[in-house]
């Protein structure tokens, strides 16, 4: 079997090899002056950040033995070697644990209710008027860009001390992400359901409770489930403002230097995250289906 | 006319039992998860400490606040807070390069089709799921424990907090890649590292591209946060405000933050779509 390569004249193969020549030229120009731009940034980044190799290099070995420090007891030894000494305050750790779990479920119940209540009315196809839209559209924008934590600097002076800020801040944060992902949804929502509703004279809220809501709760639950998993790390860090959950023990403990509480309560943290991670996958799976996970 | 009807229905019922009677279990299903849903959060509400007056209290409190958040007003220090908010800039598009760099080859090994061996890859994997279990605020204060208070110790966290998701992300871009591009480069001779070089990055760098910057952009939230715990950036000077409670220094803060926040995400959408293209923004 033979196969026939044509060969084109030297000619012609001299300017398609000039042309494609100029076109790689191009591109790479255009590459390497974004390199440049990039490296610009960067430099420009590192002089702002006060960024400072010296220190690094210096300190690097202070970051190794910092995790060496944190795993070891009091005595010397290393931390796997006497659990019962490392996990000494676990029932008070898993108190913590609880309470952080705690805040971040009623912070997501409470975000997403929120959410629902207002999600119909930021979707485009949903709305009852712009003006609403517009409103809503931009109260969740703020609740959401917004850092949580920033929510719960405020709520601890206005509440007091205590997981009520971080509830509520969380709450606050929840809907502002959860209500733009919810209606998200409602805009990919099929609307012909909803016609048929209107076209039998019912009203607004009718249309919502019988048309769209059928179809987008499956969503629904399996985003404020994954926010749920997203809320556990963020509870976990309410306490270094005073607003409840583990935090709090973590921030104390690093602060004074207790280094094998350190790794103690952040290995509490890394357990119960994995944890719930893998049960909320389970059960969004079990709930939707593999289609839903993402 | 009705009497049909009904002779209808219980023809239908006795045809089809398992759609008209459905099992109790399955009937009860849903009501009883949303009892327990709101069982937990009443238990929730009491161990949490709500109490009506509580919240009224701290509602008015929160009215008097945002009362005196009006109009906002940066005082003499706008300079300082403008520094502030370039060094947040800073720290993002810093901790954010770092990650990347860093994590590109670590994702390479926890890739399936570049590692075959679980033996290697699954601890890969569980390394850097356990530096994502870790909220970034934790990891900048043990950066500040280690190079001191500032800025740096803001890069450092977002760095290493970074790389645990970029490392996941990556990698996930990885395995998604078309295998025939490598199997080609294998059929002509290639190495392996030829493989990955002219087989694999050139289908998963815009895709990566579009991460860091979307990256950046959710980075520069995590930077005005880093800030509160003394990682430097503009959240250095809002927790201090609001600790002294000048209300209307924060809710200029705040505005500030807004609208950085509001034009990355501007320009980085944008560069995202010069990038890689309309479609494949997620």
């Amino acid at each position: 079997m033979t196969v026939a390569v044509s060969i084109l004249p030297e000619q012609q193969l001299a300017a398609l090899n000039a042309a494609y020549d100029q076109a790689v030229a191009r591109r790479r120009l255009r590459l390497l002056l974004g390199v440049v731009v990039f490296a610009a940034a960067l430099l420009l980044a590192a002089i702002g950040a006060e960024v400072n190799l010296r220190t690094l290099f210096t300190y690097f070995g202070n970051f190794v033995s910092y995790f060496d420090r944190i795993l070891t007891l009091d005595n010397g030894q290393r931390v796997w070697t006497d659990v019962g000494e490392w996990l000494w305050g676990w029932r008070k750790w898993l108190k913590m644990l609880g309470e952080t779990l705690l805040i971040s479920y009623v912070g997501t119940l409470i975000g997403a209710t929120f959410a629902f209540v207002l999600n119909f009315f930021a979707a485009e196809n949903t709305s009852p008027a712009p003006w609403l839209r517009f409103t809503v559209r931009r109260l969740l924008e703020f609740a959401r860009t917004v850092p949580g934590i920033v929510f719960a600097l405020i709520f601890v002076i206005a509440f007091g001390l205590g997981p009520m800020a971080g509830v509520l801040a969380i709450a606050i944060h929840s809907t502002g992400a959860l209500g733009k992902l919810f209606s998200e949804i409602v805009e990919n929502a099929d609307m012909k359901p909803v016609e048929g509703i209107r076209s039998t004279g019912a009203s607004w809220l009718s249309c919502m409770r019988f048309a769209v809501v059928p179809q987008v709760t499956a969503g629904y639950a399996s985003y404020a489930l994954l926010r749920f998993e997203i809320n556990v790390r963020e509870a976990s860090v309410m306490g270094f403002v005073g607003a409840g959950g583990i935090g709090q023990e973590l921030v104390v403990a690093i602060r004074k230097f207790y280094y094998s509480d350190v790794s103690a309560i952040l290995l509490t943290i890394i357990v119960t995250v994995f944890v719930i991670d893998i049960t909320t996958g389970w059960l969004r799976g079990r709930l939707f289906g593999k289609e839903a996970r993402t | 006319m009705t009497r049909r009807h009904e002779v209808d229905t219980a023809q239908l019922r006795a045809r089809y039992p398992d759609v008209f009677d459905r099992p109790a279990s399955a009937r009860l299903a849903m009501p009883a998860m949303i009892v327990a849903a709101f069982a937990i959060l009443i238990y929730g509400l009491v161990d949490l400490d709500f109490s009506p007056s509580r919240f009224l209290a701290g509602l008015s409190q929160l009215g008097w606040i945002s009362l005196m958040m009006i109009p906002p007003d940066p005082g003499t220090s706008l300079p300082i807070y403008l520094k502030a908010l370039g060094e947040t800039l800073s720290i993002a598009l810093l901790g954010t390069t770092l990650a990347a760099v860093f994590a590109l080859p670590v994702s390479l090994l926890a890739a399936r089709n570049v590692v075959p061996s679980n033996i290697l890859r699954f601890p890969i994997r569980r390394f850097l799921d356990s530096i994502r279990g870790v909220d970034t605020l934790i990891w900048a204060l043990v950066w500040i424990n280690v190079v001191g208070l500032g800025p740096f110790a803001g890069v450092l966290a977002i760095a290493v907090s970074d790389f645990g998701a970029f490392g996941k992300l990556f990698s996930e871009a990885i395995e998604g890649a078309d295998q025939k591009q490598v199997e080609g480069i294998r059929a002509s001779g290639g190495s392996a590292l030829h493989e990955i070089r002219f087989g694999l990055l050139p289908q998963v760098l815009p895709v990566i591209a579009g991460q860091v910057l979307y990256f950046i952009e959710s980075n520069t939230r995590s930077a005005t946060i880093i800030g509160i715990v003394g990682a430097g950036g503009i959240g250095l000077q809002l927790a201090e405000q609001i600790r002294v409670l000048e209300w209307q220094r924060v809710s200029f803060l705040v505005l500030m933050i807004l609208v950085a926040v509001a034009a990355i995400d501007f320009i980085s959408g944008k560069l995202r779509f010069a990038i890689i293209g309309r479609r494949a923004v997620a």
